[in-house]
């Protein structure tokens, strides 16, 4: 990855010809970017299929070391980006979090393939989370069953250009030079099905709602789903009837009254965005003022 | 463990499957009836009786070979559990199938692992799944889900969390109807209700500790002295299942004295993706593209396999035509390829684990990538081919290969199809085979590291029910496409790989020989393509149905894949006109049956050749965990 001085050199000040090619004058942003985009260390990390694609984008014929990203590392100490290359299991989000949890800041998460992405066509089954943004920030997404090595070096690029959009003046882009310090993502637990502690409290309170009726430890309760799936096909009738049915009250605190559980989220999303504009606004202004007085 | 006797002067080790079958029914009377479901076949044995009667099958009968044992759940039907074997000759043959039923409520079936020590996974994974109790077995818990979880999911009651219907496809989607996302409906993908009192400290325990008390570690460590009079501890290794040598999401937990390992326990499920529970719910032609994620280092085995099995139960049916010869041809062709993409991976990966890191590997993946792009022009994808259809395939060989994805590459594709196959047969991969043994075969560091080392011996590989390059190392000349033969393999003329010495450096020897046979297979197909050319690979000129019924009964198909005995028990409920889902979908998977004896082989070794022995067995954990 040769450093290519004119594309580096994108500020308004301008460089005598005979020196274009030995100085360049940007913005410690960029530079730092174009640092880490060429040198993403992504983790020796395999789930299913899609990790043999993985390894054949490795490997010789469609070498990822072309955009830097050669340096697979076994250890997540040492790795700034996680391929969850494969389907995701109940089972196996628990390491995969901790591995998370243990990588160093900056660090990246791409999802490759349907199953990582969404569950795929493993979604309906017992032990499959349908999706690693469950529990992970992803930042990139890669879609095919499995992707095509192009495919996955289309989704590295994606990944570098979203790194040379970050800029180090703005907080939210690069949360690990913040002051505060960052919370791990919390571990599932494997009880009588997977749990996210973050749902804690909600499970708490859909328990005692149905305290009333159920009292047992793991009592496998038909979904809400299923019962209107059911009533439909009413033919079946043996199966419905151990369905215990869920009251009102009890969905109730699945969706919370306030609105949809994302609702802040989306918010959160939208200051979020207005500040970034608002900077951005900011940022032209003076640019303008300073080509003004020149 | 008891060891396989044989009874010669009874000479019922030669009789034939029917003889055999009578011969129970003679001697066992009382327990042993015969299944005369329709479409079925072999015997029902009274469970109390059910450790007689196997140890008859094994030493008086000579059906020495485990190879499958898996539970149906007859919900409706009978209202039973039942438990499923075959058991075959390691001299070649058919299948005796005995079955053993029990209550749905207090499931319990005398265990079979003191016969066959291949049976302790496989009842593990229906003790998991179907929630049968193996009474007697040394080691009955969770294999594939972790303890504590709730349920046998794969009896006929049980729902998952994104549960819509029965079978595919659901009325919501086709025809016509209102579509909506399952997970609209049940926002956090639950589908289990909690006490009040839920305490997540008290949760965390159960999955984790139950692994290690199965070694009596964590408890009570054991206390050694070492030679020199020191007093040390024996030491838990937790390898996996985040480890670069574990060949995907496996895990393995040592106990080693000093560097020697002292027990070794497998550890899997973490990529369970419950492929026979969504085979249940899927129509027989949708399982066709779940199989090539099974063992996705050779999808066209996998697909071979099941439609064998479905092929096997149409053709009880009135309306079924067998493939023509141009399709068993072109199966065979790709099924070899396959193999020769698996043994390279597996040699590859195998001097990764052994040191060889990773520059080996290029070298293969090299041609690896060249029968990809093959398979990419004809069936469309580099790896999950889904390429066979049940009495054909998905289509013809085009006539010439041209890249249609590969834009990023070197040079523009286009072949004559018939002259890259020639080329790619007669030159390309011999030549990649004998770089291959001229880099590896004397040499001396991997002699230093494979020799001697990961011994399985012959009775044990028989015993544990192994299967393909792992028994055939262990001087079992054992190959399916011989000993049960299918397809045109009889009319082929090859030889089965077998060595002797039963340790790492024999599986690699076996592996190389068994590339060279493929080599020399795919040399007679070629001529067998070119005077079949022109001829439809479906029988009646079109392809076969959309959505086939398939009559009642239950089929077994098996064929030799690349890691071994890959088989597909198949039950169909089908009434008048025959189902259009399975009723039951087993894999009889080779990479999980084959690491049975895994902690047996390890013991002794040091932790640096554990890793190799791991690749050595060749799995994936695709088809491990399923």
């Amino acid at each position: 990855m040769d450093l290519n001085l004119q594309e580096l050199n994108q500020t308004e000040f301008p460089v005598p010809a005979e020196l274009e090619n030995n100085i360049a004058i940007t913005s410690l942003s960029q530079l730092y970017n174009w640092g880490r985009r060429n040198s993403m260390w992504p983790m020796l990390f395999g789930l299913a299929c899609c990790a043999i694609e993985m390894i054949a984008t490795a490997a010789s014929r469609f070498d990822f070391s072309r955009f830097g990203f050669e340096v697979m590392r076994a250890t997540p100490r040492q790795a700034d980006l996680m391929i969850v290359s494969g389907t995701v299991t109940k089972k196996m989000v628990v390491p995969i979090v901790r591995l998370y949890n243990q990588m160093p800041e900056p660090k990246y998460v791409l999802a490759m393939g349907a199953c990582a992405s969404g569950g795929g066509p493993f979604k309906e089954g017992y032990n499959v989370v349908s999706g690693m943004d469950k529990y992970l920030p992803v930042d990139v997404y890669v879609p095919g069953c499995p992707p095509t090595p192009q495919a996955l070096l289309y989704g590295m690029i994606a990944l570098q250009r979203k790194i040379d959009g970050q800029s180090i003046a703005n907080g939210d882009d690069v949360p690990w030079y913040g002051v505060s310090s960052a919370e791990p993502t919390p571990v599932p637990v494997l009880g009588p099905d997977i749990i996210d502690p973050r749902q804690m409290d909600m499970i708490r309170r859909q328990a005692e709602a149905a305290a009333g009726d159920i009292s047992s430890l793991g009592i496998r309760d038909l979904p809400a789903a299923t019962q209107m799936v059911a009533a439909r096909v009413a033919a079946d009738a043996t199966a419905v009837a151990d369905a215990t049915p869920v009251s009102e009250d009890a969905l109730s605190f699945v969706l919370p009254s306030g609105g949809a559980p994302w609702a802040e989220a989306e918010d959160i999303r939208e200051k979020r965005r207005l500040r970034a504009l608002a900077r951005k606004a900011l940022r032209a202004s003076r640019r303008a003022t300073v080509a003004e007085e020149e | 463990m008891d060891q396989p006797t044989l009874a010669p002067e009874k000479q019922l080790d030669a009789t034939t499957v029917d003889e055999a079958i009578a011969y129970l029914r003679a001697e066992y009377a009382d327990a042993v009836t015969l299944d005369d479901r329709e479409g079925y076949g072999g015997v029902i044995v009274q469970s109390n009786r059910l450790v007689d009667v196997a140890r008859a099958i094994r030493d008086d009968l000579g059906f020495d070979y485990l190879s499958s044992a898996t539970a149906v759940d007859y919900l409706g039907a009978g209202d039973h559990l039942e438990m499923v074997y075959h058991a075959y000759r390691t001299s070649g043959g058919g299948s005796l199938v005995f079955k053993a039923q029990t209550d749905r409520e207090q499931a319990e079936i005398p265990s079979l692992v003191p016969i066959w020590r291949g049976a302790d996974f496989q009842e593990r994974e229906a003790w998991d799944l179907m929630g049968i109790r193996f009474r007697g077995h040394p080691n009955l818990k969770r294999i594939l889900m972790w303890e504590g979880f709730h349920g046998h999911p794969l009896r006929k009651d049980w729902r998952e969390a994104y549960y819509e219907e029965d079978q595919k496809p659901f009325d919501n989607r086709w025809p016509g109807g209102q579509v909506y996302r399952v997970e609209e409906r049940n926002v956090f993908g639950k589908n289990v209700t909690y006490p009040p009192d839920i305490d997540l400290g008290r949760l965390m325990d159960s999955s984790e500790t139950a692994v290690y008390q199965s070694l009596g570690l964590g408890v009570d460590v054991e206390r050694i002295m070492d030679k020199d009079g020191f007093e040390t501890n024996e030491l838990v290794v937790n390898m996996g299942p985040h480890h670069p040598s574990t060949h995907g999401v496996f895990r393995m937990v040592l106990t080693v004295d000093g560097e020697t390992v002292t027990s070794l326990e497998p550890v899997m499920g973490y990529l369970h993706r419950n492929h026979e529970k969504i085979g249940e719910r899927n129509t027989y032609l949708h399982n066709i593209p779940f199989t090539d994620r099974l063992d996705y280092i050779s999808s066209m085995g996998n697909n071979h396999g099941y439609v064998l099995a479905v092929e096997q139960l149409m053709s009880l049916g009135r309306k079924y035509n067998p493939p023509t010869y141009r399709c068993e041809a072109l199966r065979v062709m790709m099924v070899e390829l396959s193999r020769i993409v698996n043994h390279l991976w597996a040699i590859g990966f195998w001097l990764n684990d052994i040191g060889a890191f990773f520059t080996p590997v290029l070298y293969f993946v090299q041609e690896r990538e060249r029968i990809l792009d093959f398979f990419e022009a004809v069936a469309g994808s580099r790896m999950m081919c889904n390429y066979m259809r049940f009495g054909g395939l998905f289509g013809d060989l085009p006539e010439r290969l041209k890249s249609v994805s590969n834009l990023t590459n070197d040079r523009v594709r286009d072949y004559n199809t018939m002259q890259f196959l020639t080329e790619m047969i007669n030159e390309r991969i011999p030549r990649t085979i004998d770089e291959l043994e001229r880099l590896l075969t004397q040499n001396e560091i991997l002699l230093e590291r494979s020799v001697g080392v990961g011994v399985l011996t012959r009775e044990d590989a028989i015993n544990y029910s192994a299967a393909g390059p792992l028994l055939r190392g262990s001087g079992v000349a054992y190959d399916i496409r011989r000993a049960d033969p299918y397809s045109i393999y009889p009319e082929l003329d090859f030889d089965i790989a077998v060595e002797d010495e039963g340790d790492m450096y024999a599986r690699y020897r076996v592996r190389v020989a068994e590339l060279r046979e493929s080599v020399r297979i795919l040399k007679q197909i070629l001529p067998r393509l070119e005077a079949t050319e022109g001829e439809s690979i479906w029988a009646d000129g079109k392809p076969g149905a959309y959505a086939p019924r398939v009559p009642h009964g239950e089929a077994y198909g098996r064929v030799e894949n690349g890691k071994g005995e890959l088989g597909y028990y198949v039950v169909s409920a089908g009434g008048r006109g025959g189902s259009a889902n399975p009723w039951r979908y087993h894999v009889r998977a080779p990479s999980f049956i084959n690491l049975t004896p895994m902690g047996i082989m390890s013991r002794g070794h040091k932790v640096a050749d554990v890793v190799g022995i791991l690749g050595s067995i060749d799995i994936v954990l695709g088809e491990t965990d399923r």
